[in-house]
């Protein structure tokens, strides 16, 4: 948590996280599985890329002894009761992915989806997995689970087989029956695996039904424990609590970086019923209450040495004058094809522009959290994480224990935004359980979140392209600052490119977000895709159209136009615009109406189309939901979301004080879903949203003729020129 | 320092042994284990918290236990009755209305208010007497849809 400034080392899991992986172990031995699971049967599944997908090194056969090779992507257990019980280290963060994995499941084993299990992100119990982000759960998880759960099905086909002396072949399994129809004799699963301890390793490629045939993917399912939600009976991570539990709070230092000089000890009324922990920069208090631990936090004089830190009001000139030089993976990207100094020269239109995106915040409506209970030397911890493992180490790291010590357990949280990859507030609440000797709860206050968590990387990008007479764009340059590289690639086709991602310093500690630097470099790129029209003197959809190949973004830019009635004349006051792109397997394609008010500049986001395509969609209505929650979130991003900060401090940490949309931002939205049932399927959490920011600055510029370069765009309305 | 708070929530009295000072939200959480509701801002911005108090929505986390004292508080968990679902809790499923749900007990419990008060809310009006509530997931216009949805089937019962 040191002064980034001075640490140029960057935690955007595109670049950096995925190698990150340390070596990780299971003690889970085949016979003590059985010990757990009971009787019946287990299929373990294997990725189809492993090295590529998983980073592992195929080092034999599973449970052949620890450690677990990572190879294993999931398993499933069918046990006596007749519930199917699936492992999978992929965590549920508001994705809805505990619904959409089942219906995988209920689909290649022919089972009803309401005895069906998931097991997720417990490291004790899930098979290794680097964690939820990068729109990676449905291109991969699903189709392990589809894997292991045919294979599944057809292990129990035989076990009927053999037990009636018949054909497999002949055999149907349905609704968790197999039955023989020539005989009519039928069996259940659940009958078939009694008193058995049955595993199988499944191969990487088994035949898949063809998403043509899919009954239970493909269909709207409501989310699978959605009654748990509205009556408040689900446990958030926040919410878990142990029998003698402490709460805990933490002293924090002034501004990022500080380091402390002293801190006295607490006052002595205090001191016999609060545990105090000081160690190194570390200050924090365990109490009966969480009343009585901010008390105790409250009372302590402590003595910080601060250091000077650059400001939001210098911020891209800082990414800009600050560029570092990494080696490899974390280092500058470059794409280049083409001439594009010549191609830009002979150009008969030239522009160039600077676009820029600030800081922002997840603000996930669940604050960091974490209870933490140490027996012996061993530690379990109930956190809210998309990246269980990844915490597991830092915990493991953090006390000098090994992973096989500790296990990390992430109930389904109250979102992330990639904004809980991180285990600091798990590490907090396992310091304080270690020193109170009894367990601890740690909830972050919104204020904490707001400044201790990382942000979303601000970003400094400049771009520019050459147009021929007729449209056709010749030669195109791209560079963006910081923010980072996914998305950054441009789907038209342009002879000439150089596309660079230059890492710099950075004043505040930044990570992962929802979209990522996809929704700057999309910002970018569709904002100065609009100007280039209007130089060009074409329609902005035309002249995206023309430049552009690619059937399936072709599809969506088509699709959402005709869908919002692209080429009408928009009301007096109000404006139309259009952006998209491809990203995470997914094209996107967004409209946007705005109403500018004319007097008071204010700008109104009236009415967004969304055209999206994801390959098969394996659940309508909550691809649907992502997409709606896409453009809400894209709303406040686009129009207001910015962090402001000043020589190490949070200027406004609280939601008085940082704006998100709310229910009066709501536009009328509409949305297109192209269903390519004969492609796989990608992620969708993500995508939707990169659309949007250029649709609605471009819909500002038709009316207004006022160009809009960085985000957010109108944190206090229209600029007054 | 700590005296004992008379209140009623979801029906049952609770003697609370706590510093009147304390949150309603903190009571509710960390002394009565009901934990439907939530800590989202501790600043009445987001309405994760929010409960009935005497049947009107109220921010528990800027709420002190003494002065809700012999009151009746209604939480997230006191909605339901006999097994079934309050018709707003039915709609939210409905509609789909809600991503990872941590909003979804005070947006219930600000629909539920809010229908006492108006039987038929059109999308503004919704807007407007929840503006207070965030889902950041940002299902407002499934939650917006799901408050229509309860008023209709509400409407019908009544019939």
């Amino acid at each position: 948590m040191s002064g980034p400034a001075d640490f140029p080392l960057p935690i955007e899991p595109e670049r950096y996280e995925f190698r990150a992986a340390p070596v990780h172990h299971f003690d889970l031995r085949r016979r003590d599985f059985f010990k757990f699971l009971g009787a019946g049967m287990l299929v373990v599944s294997i990725w189809k890329e492993a090295p590529a997908a998983q980073e592992g090194v195929l080092t034999g056969p599973p449970f052949a002894g620890p450690p677990l090779p990572k190879e294993i992507s999931a398993w499933l257990h069918i046990g006596e009761q007749g519930v199917a019980t699936v492992y999978t280290g992929k965590v549920e963060i508001g994705q809805n992915i505990r619904t959409s994995l089942s219906q995988a499941v209920a689909e290649e084993l022919h089972y009803p989806l309401d005895q069906i299990r998931l097991v997720m992100g417990d490291t004790l119990l899930t098979p290794y997995d680097m964690g939820t982000f990068g729109s990676r759960t449905t291109p991969t998880m699903n189709l392990q689970l589809r894997r292991v759960s045919a294979a599944a099905r057809g292990i129990l086909l035989q076990m009927a087989a053999a037990r009636w002396n018949a054909d497999a072949a002949h055999l149907s399994a349905t609704a968790g029956r197999i039955t023989d129809p020539a005989t009519r004799r039928s069996i259940s699963y659940a009958e078939l695996v009694e008193g058995q301890q049955i595993t199988q390793t499944i191969p990487a490629e088994d035949p898949l039904l063809s998403a043509s045939q899919w009954t239970v993917e493909g269909q709207p399912i409501p989310k699978v424990d959605g009654r748990d939600f509205v009556t408040g009976k689900h446990r958030y991570p926040s919410d878990q609590s142990l029998p003698g539990m402490l709460h805990g709070k933490i002293l924090r230092p002034p501004s990022f970086g500080a380091t402390l000089i002293s801190a006295e000890d607490l006052p002595a009324d205090m001191a016999s019923h609060v545990t105090f922990v000081r160690d190194g920069d570390f200050v924090g208090v365990a109490a009966e209450s969480e009343q009585l631990a901010s008390q105790a936090i409250a009372s302590i004089h402590a003595a910080w040495k601060e250091q000077p830190q650059p400001s939001s009001a210098e911020l891209f000139a800082y990414l800009k004058n600050n560029p570092v030089e990494l080696k490899g993976f974390e280092g500058a990207s470059r794409y280049e094809i083409g001439a594009v100094d010549r191609d830009m020269a002979s150009a008969d239109h030239r522009l160039t522009q600077t676009y820029t995106v600030s800081y922002i915040a997840h603000a996930p409506l669940e604050p960091r959290a974490a209870l933490a209970q140490w027996t012996g030397d061993s530690l379990t911890v109930w956190t809210g994480t998309q990246r269980p493992f990844a915490v597991r180490t830092e915990l493991a790291q953090a006390f000098h224990i090994p992973d096989g010590n500790v296990r990390v357990l992430m109930p389904d949280m109250g979102s992330g935004y990639g904004g809980k990859h991180t285990g600091e507030c798990a590490v907090e609440a396992a310091r304080l359980a270690r020193a109170a000797g009894r367990p601890v709860k740690l909830v972050w206050t919104r204020e904490e979140e707001f400044t201790w968590a990382y942000f979303r990387p601000a970003g400094l990008i400049e771009v520019s392209a050459g147009v021929r007479t007729g449209g056709a764009i010749a030669a195109w340059s791209f560079a963006n600052y910081n923010s980072g590289g996914a998305g950054i690639r441009t789907s038209y086709d342009i002879p000439s490119q150089r596309i660079v991602f230059q890492p710099t310093r950075y004043p505040l500690r930044q990570g992962s977000y929802r979209a990522l630097a996809a929704t700057a470099n999309h910002f970018a790129r569709e904002s100065f895709m609009d100007e280039l029209a209007h130089a060009a003197k074409m329609d902005p959809l035309a002249f995206r159209l023309q430049n552009l190949k690619d059937a399936r973004l072709r599809a969506v830019f088509q699709a959402a136009a005709d869908k919002f009635g692209w080429g009408a004349t928009p009301a007096p006051g109000h404006g139309f615009g259009i952006g998209g792109g491809f990203e995470k397997g997914g094209n996107v394609a967004s409209c946007a109406e705005v109403a500018v008010d004319a007097a008071t500049g204010a700008v109104r986001v009236v009415r967004v189309t969304t055209a999206f395509e994801c390959g098969a969609v394996v659940n309508p209505d909550g691809l649907r939901n992502q997409i709606e929650g896409a453009i809400l979130m894209g709303l406040g991003g686009a129009l207001f979301e910015a962090i402001h900060f000043e020589n190490g401090r949070i200027l406004n940490p609280r939601f008085s004080q940082y704006r998100v949309s709310r229910f009066s931002d709501v536009p009328a939205i509409e949305t297109v879903i192209l269903d390519r049932r004969d492609l796989p399927s990608a992620g969708a959490g993500e995508t939707p949203l990169v659309g949007l920011a250029p649709a609605i600055g471009n819909a500002i510029f038709q009316t207004t003729g006022i160009r809009l370069r960085s985000l957010p765009m109108v944190p206090s309305g229209i600029p007054k020129t | 320092m700590a005296n004992i708070t008379r209140l009623r929530v979801n029906g049952t009295l609770h003697a609370v042994s706590a510093d009147p000072e304390t949150s309603l939200l903190a009571i509710l959480r960390d002394f009565l284990g009901l934990t439907g509701t939530k800590y989202g801002c501790g600043e009445g911005q987001c309405g994760a918290c929010t409960v009935l108090l005497n049947g009107r929505p109220r921010r528990s986390c800027l709420t002190p236990l003494g002065s809700v004292a012999s009151q009746e508080v209604i939480t997230i968990e006191g909605l339901e009755r006999h097994g079934r679902l309050h018709p707003v809790q039915e709609a939210f499923l409905t509609e789909g209305a809600l991503q990872c749900g941590y909003c979804t007990s005070g947006m219930i419990l600000a629909g539920v208010a809010l229908l006492q008060s108006n039987a038929n809310p059109s999308e503004q009006e919704i807007a407007q007497a929840m503006e207070g509530n965030i889902c950041r997931c940002g299902t407002y216009p499934r939650i917006m849809a799901a408050i229509q949805h309860a008023a209709r089937q509400t409407k019908e019962s009544r019939r």
